[in-house]
Formats: structure tokens, sequence, C-alpha cells
């Protein structure tokens, strides 16, 4: 040592933090329960509010609403239990059913109906979690559904053979598709968001074409675009016997919810994906592949949701056309936005999608318009994404995690805390 | 003009950064405003500056209150800051630079850049700043890019000139340059506010010193104080920073990097054949100013980079083309410089980070699944052995302090069967008692028979680890000398003179 001078050795560079929008972004994809609880809530209530201001009886007892205030309250009371009362007795339970089956049937149809919205929910949130945005489910959904569909009534088997050839199919082809995506990314740096979207297209018409070419197509269906009835052997089994439609594929996406839990939360696989989506510098300088890992997330992402494309394709005893996607792919979005991408999460939001196609229907026939319940899912996604959204596009310092400036100064606090 | 803070109270949540701060600057002095990371310095200055606004007090000039929404208003009353990471435009020459934000024009529309160029060269000649308006910026070394904005600062008739951390980007030489410019700008009557935390800077050009230590103000003192003084009023207790190690024992040439040059995507030479040899139980210092090839160097080593020409031998073994992960399982211990952003998962636990190096098979796996038992022994052992102070295993590691989030990375660093030792900017940003520990850790590593290389932009830091130091200047190493070279030698070889 030429100089024993005692001098600071500690640069005041604040290392750079995550830029807002990654900060906001991080936020909205792994909302908290409780916040997601009350989203839920405001959304119904503003929907409540729809209900009344597009109710006939209410708006023709608006005219005196100050001379008798009572009768625009009780039509606005009634039209709200009267539509939600519907969306109950459309996915839950019907009370005026007859029998032990009409009561329970409508709580049969929304799990039958969560099915393939759990399975693209649980393989969107995958994307999330590795920090990749799967807007892909469409595409992907639809080869599941092709490759499943293809061998179910193709491929000559016995009941549980073919079943789980044509559900096996299905996934790898629809994992196939996704791991393009994932290639594509690590090669060239492609960006994952438009690659899935244009795939969309590329699989929308590829699958439309083979439904009128002798690979999917119906013989019996004219020139339109449909496929074959699957073979007896390929169905998915009902669960409850022919009174309820509902199928295997639930007790499938329940173990397909299990086998997400396990690999995000248990495996070292799942570590290294949540490891590359939240910080993939540090991944790559602790020796993660990171490249590997992109096309293997995009693989099983695509993966589930080909599931729920296998389960839309055998889940029938009728051929399905191009629209066998059903708007489940983009649905899926939510769904996964909703759950936090976790495992439970997604299964409950897709439950709750699912009560809300099962009732839909009911609602439409007491009167509510059925957009309405369009607007309460749009709601429930604005309410979750807004507000970190609008913090960062205001710059506004969030409520929950401390700023820069804070932070820096409760390490300081600590410091002196325990010396 | 005279510059008067009173009761400055910012606070952020729960937590007071700066609390009931008083603070006057006299005209035409400079005054030192001293502490630790953290003590509320460039939040203050922040406050003055108008991007925050102060929760409670009242900022005077010249004895009449003001009041800031913004910069653009800091500005216009005289307030002028140099920011550690400067906001130039480096495409742009000194004198668009200078103009920007409050441009000349000529018949309304056309800008009228020889006002400006005018402007640039009154000034530069005024304070003998030696800069050529025409000269593109992107051209200029650091220390003149410096100058550049206090000339912009200047041109806007500052009265006041914060200076937020202004030496760390310079080398000693530049440095110098700075506290004459400094001094020079106080003669002329303009006031600095000089924010640092380097002693010997302080003592050398302060007129006053402002020491702040956990959003409070805990002393006032004068240059003559002692730097012992000093360092003891910023940190709140006696200071010892001289590294204590034994003289090496030395083994075999274990390390070997030659002729090692990394190419950027057009062909530029970032690292220009470098050649060095570390042996078992020595540890080599790479000095010189941020950005000179230090951080290609590391990442090179280590197998993050493309591009890589030349040979680097870890115990006889190419790694030249080895995957980062190959590199690690050499035996390759790597703390990267900046921790954050690439060497912690800030949204892990501390036991997740610390298996972040071995994510798959054993220890921490058996087939697929992690072995959780196994991490949670882990980590309690490395929380009690490398002194982390967390409140358990669970805590996120962002959560931590920037020592504690350290000693997370060397724990786990540590942790493996090492034949080499990097180490970029070890102690960068953290407090007293965790530079102590870290440095001690190095040496003990050291002295294991293990060759550390460390990179750091601390001369102090380099002189008091090192057994022999390389410096780099421009991708290239200007010369390896040993530990007891003089600093002003080693200040000359960071400009790129060979010694």
């Amino acid at each position: 040592m030429t100089n024993p001078t005692p001098t600071m050795v500690t640069p005041d560079l604040e290392p750079e933090a995550p830029s807002r929008w990654a900060v906001a972004w991080r936020e909205i994809v792994s909302g908290s329960p409780l916040r997601t609880l009350l989203a839920i809530v405001l959304a119904f209530a503003v929907g409540a509010v729809l209900i009344i201001v597009t109710n006939p009886e209410f708006l023709a007892s608006v005219g005196y609403i100050f001379s008798r205030p009572s009768d625009a309250i009780t039509a606005a009371i009634d039209a709200v239990v009267e539509g939600y009362g519907a969306l109950f007795r459309g996915s839950i339970l019907n009370l005026q059913g007859d029998t032990f089956a009409e009561v329970v049937r409508p709580l049969t149809e929304t799990l039958r109906l969560a099915t393939p919205l759990i399975a693209a929910g649980l393989g969107i949130a995958l994307s999330f979690r590795v920090g990749m945005f799967n807007i892909g489910g469409q595409g992907q959904l639809l080869f599941g559904a092709g490759f499943a569909g293809f061998v179910s009534f193709h491929v000559d088997l016995p009941f549980p053979l073919h079943l789980l050839l044509a559900i096996v199919a299905g996934i790898l082809g629809a994992a196939a598709y996704g791991a393009l995506v994932g290639l594509l990314k690590a090669k060239t740096g492609a960006n994952e968001v438009i690659v899935t979207i244009m795939l969309n297209y590329i699989a929308f018409y590829l699958i439309t074409y083979l439904m009128r070419t002798p690979v999917l197509q119906d013989p019996d269906a004219g020139g339109t675009p449909k496929t074959p009835a699957p073979d007896a052997s390929a169905q998915l089994p009902l669960l409850f016997g022919g009174n309820f439609a509902l199928h295997w594929g639930f007790i499938i996406v329940i173990g397909a919810t299990v086998l997400f839990w396990w690999l995000m939360e248990r495996s070292t696989l799942g570590y290294r994906f949540r490891a590359v989506g939240l910080n993939p510098s540090a991944a790559l300088t602790a020796g993660i592949n990171v490249n590997r890992i992109y096309i293997l997330a995009m693989g099983l992402s695509a993966a589930f949701v080909g599931l729920a494309g296998v389960t839309q394709a055998l889940g029938r005893t009728s051929g399905f056309t191009p629209t066998v996607d059903a708007g489940i792919g983009f649905d899926a979005i939510t769904v996964a936005l909703l759950g936090g991408s976790s495992a439970g999460g997604v299964f409950l939001a897709g439950l709750l999608f699912g009560a809300m196609k099962a009732g839909g229907p009911q609602m439409q026939i007491a009167d509510v318009p059925p957009e309405l319940l369009g607007v309460v899912q749009g709601l429930i996604v604005l309410l979750i994404a807004a507000p970190p959204l609008v913090r960062a596009i205001f710059r506004l310092p969030s409520p929950s995690a401390p700023t820069a400036g804070s932070r820096r100064t409760r390490r300081a606090a600590k410091k002196g805390g325990v010396k | 003009m005279k510059l008067e803070l009173r009761g400055i109270t910012k606070r952020f949540g729960a937590l007071v950064a700066n609390d009931h701060i008083d603070l006057t600057i006299e005209p035409g002095e400079i005054h030192c405003l001293l502490g630790e990371n953290g003590a509320g310095k460039s939040t203050l200055m922040n406050v003055l500056y108008g991007l925050y606004k102060a929760d409670d007090g009242e900022i005077l000039l010249d004895d009449e209150p003001v009041r800031f929404t913004g910069p653009g208003d800091a500005l216009a009353a005289g307030i002028g800051m140099v920011h550690q990471h400067f906001m130039l435009i480096p495409v742009f020459s000194v004198a668009e630079n200078v103009m920007l934000g409050h441009e000349p024009v000529k018949g309304g529309v056309v800008l009228d850049l020889p006002a400006a160029r005018a402007l640039v060269l009154e000034i530069s000649q005024r304070f003998g700043f030696d800069i050529d308006p025409d000269d593109l910026v992107g051209d200029l070394p650091v220390g003149a890019q410096q100058r550049v904005e206090i000339i912009k600062a200047l041109a806007r008739d500052a009265k006041v000139l914060v200076l937020d951390e202004p030496t760390a980007v310079l080398t000693p030489q530049e440095t110098d340059e700075l506290m004459i410019i400094m001094k020079q700008l106080a003669a002329s009557g303009t006031s600095i506010v000089f924010i640092t935390h380097k002693l010997r800077e302080v003592k050398e050009v302060a007129d006053r010193i402002t020491v702040m230590r956990l959003g409070k103000i805990v002393a006032t003192a004068s240059p003559s104080a002692s730097t012992t003084e000093l360092a003891s009023l910023m940190v709140g207790r006696a200071v010892d920073l001289t590294v204590a190690k034994n003289p090496p024992t030395l083994g075999a040439d274990s390390f070997v990097v030659a002729g090692l040059t990394v190419l950027d995507a057009n062909g530029q030479r970032l690292l220009d054949d470098v050649t060095f040899t570390i042996r078992e139980g020595e540890i080599l210092a790479i000095a010189g100013v941020q950005g000179n090839g230090q951080t290609e160097l590391t990442e090179a080593i280590l197998g993050l980079r493309s591009g890589v020409k030349g040979s680097v031998t870890l115990d006889g073994r190419e790694l030249v083309g080895a995957s980062v992960r190959d590199s690690l399982d050499a035996g390759i211990g790597f703390v990267p410089e900046d921790r954050k952003k690439d060497g912690l998962v800030a949204e892990f636990s501390v036991a997740e980070n610390l298996m972040l190096d071995r994510s798959v098979g054993a220890p921490f796996a058996k087939g697929m699944n992690i072995r959780f038992d196994y991490r949670e022994e882990f980590a309690e052992k490395s929380i009690k052995e490398f002194d982390i102070r967390t409140q358990g295993t669970e805590t996120l590691a962002g959560r931590l302090s920037g020592g504690n989030q350290q000693k997370v990375v060397l724990a786990r660093e540590l942790s493996r069967e090492l034949r080499l030792l990097i180490a970029s900017q070890p102690t960068r940003g953290l407090d007293v008692g965790s530079i102590e520990f870290v440095h001690d850790r190095i040496v003990a590593t050291r002295d294991s028979g293990i060759p550390v290389l460390i990179v750091s932009t601390e001369l102090d830091e380099v002189v008091g680890l090192a057994d022999r130091i390389a410096v780099m200047y421009r991708g290239r190493i200007v010369g390896i000398v040993d530990a007891d070279t003089s600093r002003a030698t080693l200040g000359e070889m960071m400009a790129g003179i060979a010694a």
C-alpha cells in the first residue's frame, strides 16, 4: 500500500432498476388474489348498472322518478335479480328444474365449457411465467384439434388406445407449433407476440384448407370445411352418463392443473422457467441456456393450449369446423391474467369464464343483452391490468412497492438499525 | 447567488429520505455534500432541481422563497445540475448539445448555430476548458464530455452548479483537472454543490462540508478535519479500510489468457490482444476507468460473448468457445459487476437465488424435483457463514441491502469447487462493513490456492487487494505492474500512457 489514507470505495451508483413497463407488466400477470376478487365484484357491479339502464321497465319508470321513486327502485332491483338470477340458473343450479339432473345440469355445463378454457389458460400462464406473451392460442388450439381429429377418424384402434393416441397426437402437434415460435425467438430474436399472431392466421387457413381436402374433410359435408365425427373409440367418454354432456376432458384438465403446479413450483425446469422469466440476464450468467428455455417453454405452453384443442375435438360426437377455437385461444389470455398465472388461480378463473359461457343463453332468455357478459369480462381485465398500466404511463409511484429513492432510504435505515 | 434550503423534508411512504434539512450555500463557495449510499444526498438535490416535490420546507434564493415544479423552473432560476450519467446526445456537436432545449433562432425559425458556437467558445475560453464547439460529443473523452455538461449549465447562466458524483467516471488526472475547474468557477462567483463520498477530493476543494447520514445532516465540518474524522461521521463509527493480507504463496500458472480479442457486431475491437497469467494463490486486479474493456474481458472468459478470438485456459483446459455452463463447471466462480442485473433474481428468495447456478441435478435436485429440504439447509448455512442479514431464507433477494445481496452472490459462487474466482466491482455500492467482509473472503479464497481476477474501477480497492495490477485502456492492457506502484503511475497508465 502506497497510500493508507482510508477513503470510501463506494461509488454512489444505483443499479439500473427494471423499466417501469417491465414492472407494470409483471404486476399485471401476477395479480394478487384480493385485487382480483375486488375486480370481479366491481365488474359485476358495473354490469348490474348496465342491466338496470337497459331495462325497459326501469326506463319507463324513470319518467316519473320524482313522483314515485319506488317504482324505479323496484324495477332496478327486479332487473338485476332477474338478470343475475338467469346467470346463476344457467351456470350453477337450476332450482326450477323438475328432476335432479335438470337442477344440476347447469353446473356440469359450466365445467364442460371451462375445460378448454382452463387448459388453454394454463398454457398462456406458462408463457407469462417465462416472460413471454403467447397470443398464439388460437393457432395452437387449432393444431391440437386438427392433429387429434385426424387420428380420431383416420386411425383404427380399440377404445382406450385410440383415444390416448389422439390426445397425444393433438398435444404434440400443438407443442411443435409452439416450439417453432421459441425457435424463431431463440435463433433470430423474433418477437414472439408478432410471430404467434401471424401463426394464428397460418394455422386457421391451413386447417380450413385441410378441411377441404381428404386429410380432414368430412365426405358428407359437401363443399363446406368440416371434419368427420371422431370414431367412438376416440371420443372422450361422458362422465355422468347420457344426461350430461360433461366428459373426461375435465378430469384430464384437473390432472393438467396439478401437473402445471408441480412443474412451476416444484420442478427444476419450472425453476429455470421462472428464473428466465424474471431475470434472463442473471439466468444466462448462472449458466442456464436461455434460448433452450425459450424453445421448451413455448413448446410446453402450446402443449397445454393443444390439450384445449384436444378436448374440443374429442369431447363431441360430431365433426368440427375451423371455428372450433370459439375464441378460447384469446379468452385464455384473460383467464391466465385473471388467475395470476398460477395453477389454482387459472383453474378458478377458467371456471368463472366457463360459468359465464354457460349462463349467457339463460340471460338472453331473461331479456338481458348477451353482450353484457362480454362487457363484464372486459371490465375484469381492465380493472386488473389498468392500475399498473396507468401508473406506468403517468410515472406514478406504486403504493405497494417502494420507489427507488425510498428503497435506498430503507436500506440505509436498516443498515443503521443493525449496527 | 445565495441558496438556502430550510427544513426540507421528503418522505417516500413511511420512509423519510430527507428529514428537515437546513443547508445554506453562499455565493462562490464550494460546498461538499458528503455521505454514504442512501444518505439522502441525491434526493435532496432532486428536490432542489425540481424533480421531486418536498413534503415540507422551502427553498430560498437570495432570501426570496421560490417554488420549482420541474427542472425548467430550477434552470430558469439559475440552478444547473451535472448528473453522474451525462445527458448528452453523442451524434450532436458540442454546440448543438449546449443549445438543446433553448435553441437560439434567427427570424423565428432558423437555428442560429453560430450564436451557440460563439457562446461555447466564449465560456470555454473564459475557464480554459479547451473544448471545440464543432467536435462530436461522442468522440470526446469522458472528462471533456463532463465539461460540455458544465458548459451547458453555464450557458444558461447557472449561478449554482450541482455536481452529482462527478469524479466516479474520471481518471485521476481528469479528476485533478475538474478540481481546478471547480476552483475557477467558484472564484468567478458560481456556487458549487459537490456531491461525493471520496474524502480526498473533499479535502482538496471544499470550502465547507456538510455530512449527511440516514436522511439527516449529522455534522458540518471544515476541510481541515481529518479524513478519518470525516469517514466516521459519514458511517457513524470508526473505519479502517486497509485490507489485511499476508504475502501470497504462489503455485502453478493455472489461468492463462493469451491474445484474447473480442469484436463487436461492426468488427470494432472491444478487447484487443489481451494476455496475462494468474498463478494459483495470486490476486491479479484489473484497474482502469469504467468502459475500457473490463466488462468484455470477464464476459469473454465466462463464455457470455460471441466474436471471441484467442485463448483462455484454466488448468490447461481451453475455455474459448465453451458455454457458460461448461465454464462454470470448469470451476469458475463469477461475481458479476452488476449484481442486480446479472447476479440475482430480485423476485426470488435468498434460498432460490442460492441454487441459480446449479438448477440441474445434485445437490439441489433429485431427478426433476427440487430438494427443498437440502436447499433450506444450504441457505441457512450460507446465511450463517456469510453473515447475510435477512429475515429468513424465504426473504426476497430484492429486499436485501446491496451488501447482503452481494453476500448472497458470494455465498453461491464460493460454494462450488473453485479453480478460479472472477469478481467484478466486488464492493460497488456496499457499506463499509460489507466491504471488509467481501475483501476478507476474496483474500481467503486466494490464500486457499486459487487464482483470483478482480476488476475494479476504484483505485483504492485495486491497490489494497492486488498482488499484481494490470491496467486496461481502450480494450488493451497497458501494462502489468507490482501492487506497490505509485498512484501517479497507475493514473497515467489508466489514461493510456505505458509505464
